[in-house]
């Protein structure tokens, strides 16, 4: 496919990779570069990347899957819509999460009306062909997710649509990769930073973040020749002692991002503080609907509840999202906890570093 | 979850565009974009087209690394 076959030409990876090589025996130290956004780990294992570079470059994951940094607590509100009666639309990635023993997908099991669907939108369409129904959209995602949902609630007060509402569990990516750093512990040399994310936000949010942590930053688009490019660019800035963000996915990545998208999701939605699994609550990283819009609120309409829930015994996923430890080094993976019988959720989403991990076949 | 693809625009009706991702055809939504055309590629993610790739900067970009890597 075009634009995508180009990005994944063998010998212009292979002659890339020569210089990142060379730039790391140059540093001659252990270079550790998190790649933020799950959608990039899942291009790394799928294209068995991290094999090709010198043995002192550890490449880590990060907060970035939406599924796998939503908390027992947000789930719930979801768990509760569909055990009310409520028809919950939902993308795929969810529906296996555990949560005291049951899942979306256990429920559905039951007889609960859960259904997956691809784009917000169906759930808009579905919600108008069946108006004695009332739908309730789990709203999971980061930036480049949110605007969606907030045209869909835009549209839904267009044409009167009356019978969608939505739990907002959204998550705002520059505050929790300004608290990954604040923490400090981990060290890390560099930032991968999330394409289609910035796709929407633009550059300029993580200018203020690289230049208070002083570390080389590049949004990076997620084929391969963009991923091992833009680890070239994060070493080259090491060795020429620069730290600033950089773009490499310049196809897509425009300096101030969609500005009509960022301005829809404005429109629908603010900043309010939020919980992550593995970081904890961040002031200002999550989004609520507006005022104008409480109406679309399935958490306020229908008196959900949150109930707080501890993590599985065992399940490093929280650690993991922080990118302290990894997956090989949990008792659980891939011994009791794998894709068909996941403990956390960094295993049962696409983009969870555990189920990364699984399906790259990595023992150790 | 950030999953975005390419696609070629055929068709624009609206806020709705058919777009071709190497031959499978699906509809997409193109709210968060002003002023598409037809052959435009645009990134989709979740059934909305959430940027247009910029043609020329990616040749560009493509011809700069084969000059510098690719023996």
């Amino acid at each position: 496919m075009r634009f995508i076959d180009e990005y994944r030409d063998g010998e212009l990876v292979k002659g890339i990779v020569g210089k990142v090589n060379e730039l790391l025996e140059e540093l001659g130290r252990e270079v550790k570069i998190m790649e933020v956004c799950g959608t990039h780990t899942m291009a790394i294992a799928r294209h068995g990347l991290r094999n090709l570079f010198r043995r002192n470059l550890d490449l880590i994951s990060g907060p970035g899957c939406p599924v796998c940094v939503t908390p027992g607590s947000g789930f719930s509100l979801v768990f509760q819509a569909a055990e009310t009666g409520r028809t919950v639309a939902t993308f795929g990635d969810m529906m296996r999460v555990p949560l005291n023993g049951r899942s979306l997908s256990t429920l559905r099991g039951e007889g609960f009306d859960i259904r997956v669907v691809y784009s917000p939108y169906d759930a808009l369409k579905m919600a108008e062909e069946e108006p004695e129904k009332e739908f309730v959209m789990a709203g999971i995602g980061f930036e480049t997710t949110s605007p969606l949902f907030a045209s869909v609630i835009l549209e839904c007060n267009r044409r009167g649509v009356r019978n969608l509402r939505l739990i907002s569990l959204f998550r705002l990516m520059p505050p929790a990769l300004n608290t990954l750093l604040e923490a400090g512990d981990l060290q890390i040399d560099g930032l991968i930073l999330p394409g289609h994310v910035s796709t929407i936000i633009g550059v300029k949010p993580y200018v203020e973040i690289v230049e208070k942590h002083g570390v080389p930053a590049v949004v990076t688009g997620f084929e391969p020749v963009d991923i091992v490019e833009s680890i070239r660019m994060i070493l080259r800035q090491l060795v020429e002692n620069r730290r600033m963000v950089e773009n490499e996915y310049t196809r897509t990545v425009r300096h101030e991002g969609n500005v009509k998208a960022v301005r829809l999701m404005q429109e629908v939605f603010k900043p309010v503080d939020a919980e992550w699994r593995g970081l904890g609550k961040i002031a200002g990283s999550g989004l609520a609907l507006r005022e104008e819009f409480r109406l679309f609120d399935a958490v306020e309409a229908y008196g959900l509840k949150p109930v707080e829930t501890g993590e599985p015994p065992g399940c490093l996923c929280g650690e993991v999202i922080r990118g302290s430890r990894k997956p090989v080094e949990c008792r659980l993976y891939r011994k009791i906890c794998r894709p068909d019988n996941p403990v956390g959720p960094c295993m049962v989403s696409s983009e969870g570093t555990c189920a990364a991990y699984y399906y790259a076949g990595i023992e150790k | 979850m950030c999953l975005g693809i390419p696609g070629r625009i055929e068709e624009v009706r609206g806020t709705e565009a058919t777009v071709s991702f190497g031959g499978t055809r699906r509809s997409v939504r193109l709210d968060l974009l002003d002023n598409v055309s037809v052959g435009d590629y645009v990134i989709v993610h979740a059934g909305f087209a959430i940027e247009v790739l910029d043609q020329e900067t990616a040749l560009q970009m493509l011809n700069t690394l084969r000059e510098v890597f690719r023996e």
